[in-house]
């Protein structure tokens, strides 16, 4: 690092230069924020500026009072002389990675991201740096994500299957990108949709973005429970194992996460099927990525931190560790769902 | 192995009974009776011999890929099995493996077996590069012998009925024994003729199992409708003489003639046409040895002279299945045990002492059992068999009939020092942890144990001990002392082959001690007269 011109605070990343931070976890006079998951998107700052085509989630996760200022992918903007641009991260719908310069200096912040292709949500776009932050949720190289189509392929299966045999399918899915994922790719001819409240707002405001999604009912809105009969209901994972699922009767449960490559997890879980379906880049995608970057310095963060670090070195990158405070580690996934 | 790979897929991931036996029902339906053998031979518990160590199948797969070895170590760590991680880490092929499973059982799989290295190799990468994830995990894991589907007997033997339109019974019978996945034997054990041949000579019945008794005592009625018996650690098993033959089974279908001769021989004099149920154990001068010293038997083909002579065993007869050919199943209890004690009666002095009959202790209410049971350590045995004397001989498991009605056993709260990721189900999570107790004002480790903690605690444990690893030795991480548990043992002596002195068997968690700090955790001294107060009263 030939400055320090992003550096780890208590607070979060910080950019002194221009006095402001990236994804802050503590309350700061103005945040940068790459994109609207729940360890990315904290309320109580002054004031943000989030990429344009994530506005509407932003707004639903600070709520109504917050002091938010958008910037399109691409569209550049200099505070205190550093110029800043945010360009598409593939993770969710208005995911960013943050570009950072100054003096003939160049940062990306990728926060999260992925490379494979996803209608929900802009492709990723290679940005050339001389420091790249890259996340390391999956990065070890028993992840590797199946094509999508194969993924859709087994969901719609499991969906039919349930059908015949009379029975509801309640998949989990994050709430926040995921959820839409599944309702975009999922073959619509097979039955009626329905959402979990947590899911039916943030799926409303991808509609309202021009995402393509199939029509949905709201749980809450249906009086007879006939109507759930071969259905599919989209929850997030907080709901498995709760009270709230018995309204649907006998059920099969399915959850898509890209833990569910490892048998170990698929079982703990204790839903009835696992199914590989990821917002992160899998262990080729991170390589893809941090290639495409040229980067001189590659920092890693959020997840299999040294595993990555020392592939990275040994393959003649240069690459160290940097240690964040997103909600991270493995243990957390149980309890929100998200994969990190 | 298209349907087969669903299958073990499927059964692998739900937990549910119901969802279990629709996904059985499903592949049973539609498989044809040549892979439906094999789907049930592996179903059943059976499985090749390991045919290629995982240590090569894990030098082939490196060789494939760009990955290190302490990359695939960090995987394996993660994963938590071999197979799969090989699964997980050679190159990419989404396209399906058609063949047929018999097919790649008989003729890709068993032919490997003593086959040249180099031969082998070529054969496993060819395989794997046809399959995809999910059956190279199959693969990978019939050819290591690590194979185990997450299904019981019961389930599969629920779903063939239900298939078949045969009686539970028909079938459990018909899968006892030895036999062989040919396509023959599936469409046998599936069909509704009911043969001459349908109990062959050497078939065990299934046995009856009890549970343990999770009420109070009272709920069982009247003291004098049931038969209390001692219940011996052995190894469970049927000795059959039929058409002059004899034939020794355990409990796991396992034909053990041959590993308790001096059973077999005196089996001879036995009336033919008779089935005995009971206990093998090791008996010396009137008493029982430790199941320890039996274990010493088991595992073996062949018995050495100097080994019959240390260890000779008995087997405690507790009931008779088969009386002059007849199935007397369903006679009742105190029946049954009338006929087996004249049958035992008649027999000579020599064969009389390999066949003995298990005492029936007796007691005027539940209060006075439960004050004989509490003399179980001192007898060696695990506490009392409840059976109703009106019973007839069940199948499987069940409740109601027969009880196991087990001793407390031993507890000691114990401070978690050391911890390592578990497999399985929980693989990736700090599952397996050694604990220790106090010696000297030092922690001396005593003590592994695996289960008895709930999901919840379990990830609270593993992040507290990510959080104050304190070293790290290979897979294993010692932790800083703070947590203090409460462990459960079924048996605990002196040994000196152990540091701490003392040897625990069936350690298990009762509860996590939340409310004690590792200053309250028991020391050596407490667990030695543990041992000394047991072994006075036993004098
Ligand atoms: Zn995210
Ligand atoms: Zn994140």
């Amino acid at each position: 690092m030939k400055s320090e011109l992003i550096k780890l605070t208590d607070k979060g990343l910080y950019c002194k230069k221009g006095d402001f931070y990236i994804d802050p976890w503590l309350p700061v006079k103005k945040a940068l924020l790459t994109h609207a998951h729940a360890d990315h998107t904290y309320r109580g700052n002054q004031s943000y500026l989030v990429p344009e085509e994530g506005k509407r989630l932003s707004r639903i996760r600070l709520g109504d009072e917050a002091v938010i200022e958008t910037s399109k992918y691409g569209e550049t903007q200099y505070i205190d002389g550093v110029k800043i641009s945010f360009h598409p991260a593939g993770h969710v719908l208005g995911s960013a990675q943050l570009r950072v310069e100054y003096k003939d200096e160049i940062w990306v912040v990728s926060g999260d991201y992925k490379l494979t292709p996803d209608a929900t949500c802009a492709p990723f776009e290679a940005v050339r740096c001389h420091n790249f932050i890259t996340e390391a949720t999956f990065g070890l190289p028993i992840y590797r994500w199946t094509p999508t189509e194969i993924i859709f392929e087994e969901i719609n299966q499991w969906w039919r299957r349930n059908q015949e045999r009379g029975k509801v399918s309640v998949i989990f899915a994050y709430s926040l990108g995921k959820a839409q994922r599944v309702l975009n790719g999922i073959d619509r001819s097979i039955g009626q949709i329905f959402t979990h409240g947590a899911v039916e707002r943030l799926t409303e405001a991808y509609r309202e973005s021009g995402v393509d999604l199939p029509e949905t009912k709201y749980v809450g809105a249906v009086e007879n429970k006939k109507d759930f009969a071969g259905s599919l209901i989209v929850a997030p994972p907080s709901a498995a194992g709760s009270i709230w699922l018995r309204r649907f009767g006998a059920h099969s449960s399915g959850f898509a996460s890209g833990w569910m490559v490892v048998r170990g997890a698929r079982r703990r879980k204790a839903v009835d099927r696992g199914f590989v379906l990821s917002d992160h880049a899998d262990w080729e995608e991170l390589q893809t990525a941090i290639r495409a970057t040229s980067a001189e310095t590659v920092f890693v963060t959020h997840g299999f931190i040294p595993e990555l670090v020392r592939w990275l070195n040994e393959n003649g990158m240069n690459a160290k560790p940097l240690k964040a405070q997103y909600v991270g580690e493995e243990g957390e996934l149980e309890e929100t769902g998200h994969e990190h | 192995m298209k349907l087969f790979t669903e299958l073990y897929t499927e059964l692998d991931q739900t937990n549910k009974t119901n969802e279990k036996v629709e996904v059985l029902r499903f592949y049973f339906e539609r498989a044809n009776a040549e892979n439906a053998a094999w789907a049930l031979y592996f179903l059943s518990g059976r499985k090749p011999r390991q045919i290629v160590p995982s240590k090569k199948l894990r030098e082939w797969a490196l060789a494939l890929t760009d990955i290190p070895e302490w990359l695939f170590d960090e995987s394996r760590d993660t994963v938590g099995d071999g197979a799969e991680t090989i699964a997980l880490l050679l190159p990419n092929n989404f396209e399906i493996d058609e063949t047929p499973l018999h097919e790649l059982v008989e003729k890709r799989l068993l032919p490997l077996r003593g086959a040249d290295e180099e031969i082998q190799r070529e054969e496993v990468i060819k395989s794997w590069n046809q399959m995809n994830y999910a059956q190279r995990l199959i693969y990978n894991k019939l050819i290591s012998g690590s194979f185990r589907v997450g299904v019981s007997q019961q389930l599969v033997t629920r779903t063939l009925s239900e298939i078949s339109e045969l009686p539970k019974d028909i079938i459990t019978q018909r899968l006892m024994g030895a036999w062989e996945p040919t396509p023959e034997f599936y469409q046998q054990l599936v069909s509704n003729e009911l043969g001459a041949d349908e109990t062959p000579i050497a078939r065990p019945y299934p046995f009856h199992l009890a549970h343990q008794i999770d009420f109070p005592l009272d709920d069982l009625g009247d003291v004098q409708e049931w038969q209390a018996e001692w219940k011996w650690d052995g190894i469970r098993a049927q000795v059959i003489k039929r058409a002059g033959q004899v034939f020794i089974w355990s409990r796991g279908e396992d034909l053990i003639t041959e590993r308790f001769p001096e059973i077999a021989f005196a089996a001879e004099n036995l009336p033919d046409g008779t089935v005995l149920d009971g206990e093998i154990l090791p008996w010396l001068d009137g008493s029982a040895l430790s199941f320890n010293e039996l274990q010493r038997r088991i595992g073996r083909k062949t018995i050495g002279a100097k080994l019959l002579a240390e260890v000779p065993v008995i087997l405690q007869c507790y009931d008779l299945l088969e009386f002059e050919s007849t199935d007397i199943r369903a006679f009742e209890f105190q029946e049954r045990r009338r006929i087996l004690s004249e049958i035992l009666d008649e027999l000579d002095t020599k064969t009389k002492k390999v066949f003995q009959i298990t005492e029936s202790v007796e007691a005027a209410s539940w209060k006075e059992f439960a004050e004989k049971r509490e003399t179980s350590r001192t007898l060696k045995v695990e506490g009392f068999m409840l059976k109703r004397l009106a019973s007839p001989y069940r199948v499987g498991r069940h409740r109601g009939d027969w009880w196991k009605w087990k001793v407390d056993p031993y507890t000691i709260d114990a401070v978690l020092l050391y911890a390592q990721k578990g497999t399985g189900k929980r693989s990736g999570l700090f599952t397996d942890y050694t604990f220790a107790v106090w010696s000297g004002g030092e922690l001396v480790p005593f003590a592994k144990a695996y289960s008895g903690l709930t999901d919840r605690e379990i990830r609270k444990v593993d992040k507290f001990i990510r959080e104050n690893t304190k070293e790290t030795f290979g897979p294993v991480r010692s932790v800083t002392p703070k947590l203090v548990f409460e462990l459960a043992f079924e048996a605990i002596q002196k040994s000196k082959r152990h540091k701490s002195g003392v040897a625990v068997r069936f350690p298990r968690i009762l509860r996590w001690r939340e409310d004690k700090t590792i200053k309250d955790a028991d020391s050596l001294e407490t667990i030695h007269a543990l041992i000394e107060s047991h072994e006075t009263t036993n004098e």
